[in-house]
């Protein structure tokens, strides 16, 4: 393996039923019916995907729901704010632990 | 109209036309070879032989005459085709031709039809006839002199509106059909809403159309149509009753973009691979006849702009002329690999999704 992402892989994804095909077919058939659209639109469930994508740094899913979101009507402007949201809770969920850093501080550390 | 005249023509430019750039894909020839040269199945093989079933709609290209020049155009329309523009006689032998059918709409399309001199004349009497008309507005064509009334006169008149409006937002809009575009658009809208169009009234009827600003498919348009109207109502105070989405076709301007762009196999691939037989049937080219500035007759506006004329089965090219309603019902649809981008995904039609 020359190297360990390969594009041709995410059309390959189905083949991941060899190992068990009943798990497959549950996890396709419920991973369909997540994204078609209800409450929320495609174009809003493709973002969120899309943002997700860029958390879980998949480089399969960004390919997918890059082409996704624009597909279902997404432009730039509103595939850059999902990505900042994304980058604004994971930056955030780094930030906020610094509250517990503070609590050690503050008992060990002379007032 | 004299080439004076037509400079005057304000509008967006997103481009020019192949043909004033006297590009090789302004030859309808060179885009079909195009096509054929690419490693992929035949549409024939993929869907047989496509047979006409009654026509429903009565489809006119008034002419290439357009105020814009839109980067996916699969006219290649723009100011400088003055040339292609239908005449009151070919008018007349449409009428003629129409009143020998048991088509009930009549979709009037170009360029920007509103600008063929003919235009009212036309509309008029298909309205006389009883029909339901369509007009293919491009929006921003409202907003130019000599069609400023028309929002009213349409009114008047119970036209159905079927307007370009490929995005909700400025960004996409202006990348695909000039700057300026969406401002215009919008200004636009406003007009027929003032007008009564897109309130829900049945003989005002407001019809969005969307095109990808790219290479891929449009999406689902029942989902995208909601975006649409709460964006622009939010934003902007534009209503419309409907949207449809329709996937480019690989011919003309979006098959040049395709090619400069290194887009095309890969396009070309998304619409084969994505070839969905429950979209056959409704194909427009089976209850549509496309009739040309010149009164040639086509199967659908794509094979027109390929200049792939409907052919009656003694082989001969179907013309006004010697129009004939049964020899043409007895005709195999002219199909090539163009058409695949009717039957990818949900399918894409002149009435958008089919599946």
């Amino acid at each position: 393996m020359e190297t360990y992402y390969k594009p041709e892989h995410l059309p390959q994804f189905p083949s991941i039923a060899e190992g068990n095909p009943k798990l497959a077919e549950l996890f396709f058939a419920w991973y369909g019916e997540v994204f078609k659209p209800g409450a929320l639109s495609a174009r809003e469930k493709a973002l969120i995907a899309l943002a997700v994508a860029q958390v879980v740094q998949c480089p399969y899913c960004i390919d997918a729901y890059s082409k996704e979101s624009l597909q279902q009507g997404a432009d730039l402007e509103q595939m850059t704010e999902a990505l900042h949201v994304a980058a604004a809770i994971r930056g955030g969920a780094s930030l906020v632990h610094g509250v517990q850093m503070l609590e050690h501080v503050h008992k060990q550390v002379m007032a | 109209m004299g080439a004076a005249e037509t400079e005057k023509l304000s509008g967006p430019r997103a481009t020019t036309s192949l043909v004033s750039r006297g590009s090789p894909l302004a030859s309808t020839r060179e885009q079909v070879q195009t096509l054929a040269r690419l490693p992929l199945r035949n549409f024939a093989d993929a869907a047989g032989t496509l047979r006409p079933a009654s026509i429903e709609i009565f489809q006119i290209n008034v002419g290439k005459l357009c105020n814009m020049t839109c980067r996916h155009c699969h006219v290649d329309a723009g100011p400088d085709r003055t040339a292609e523009m239908m005449t009151r006689e070919t008018v007349d032998l449409c009428l003629a031709a129409l009143d020998r059918t048991a088509a009930r709409t009549v979709d009037i399309t170009g360029g920007a039809p509103e600008l063929n001199p003919q235009f009212r004349y036309l509309v008029d009497a298909c309205i006389g006839r009883g029909k339901h008309v369509m007009d293919r507005c491009n929006l921003t064509v409202l907003l130019t002199g000599p069609c400023r009334d028309l929002p009213e006169w349409f009114a008047a008149r119970g036209v159905e509106i079927v307007c370009s409006l490929p995005h909700y937002r400025k960004r996409n809009t202006d990348v695909q059909r000039g700057a300026g575009t969406f401002e215009k658009s919008i200004e636009a809208l406003r007009r027929l809403n003032s007008a009564g169009y897109g309130k829900g009234d049945p003989r005002l009827r407001l019809t969005l159309m969307h095109n990808p600003v790219g290479a891929f498919l449009a999406g689902d348009q029942k989902s995208m149509e909601r975006d649409w109207k709460e964006g622009l109502v939010a934003n902007h105070g534009v209503t419309f009753d409907a949207l449809v989405a329709l996937n480019n076709m690989p011919i003309s301007r979006f098959l040049e973009w395709l090619q400069t762009s290194g887009n095309l196999e890969r396009y070309m691939e998304i619409l084969v691979n994505a070839y969905n037989p429950g979209t056959v049937q409704g194909l427009m080219c089976r209850n549509t006849l496309s009739v040309g500035w010149d009164g040639r007759i086509y199967d659908c506006d794509f094979n027109q702009m390929l200049e792939l004329d409907a052919r009656t089965p003694d082989g001969r090219a179907a013309h006004l002329r010697d129009f004939d309603p049964q020899k043409l019902g007895a005709r195999s649809i002219v199909t090539g690999r163009h058409c695949f981008g009717c039957t990818a995904g949900a399918g894409s039609s002149c009435g958008g999704a089919l599946a």
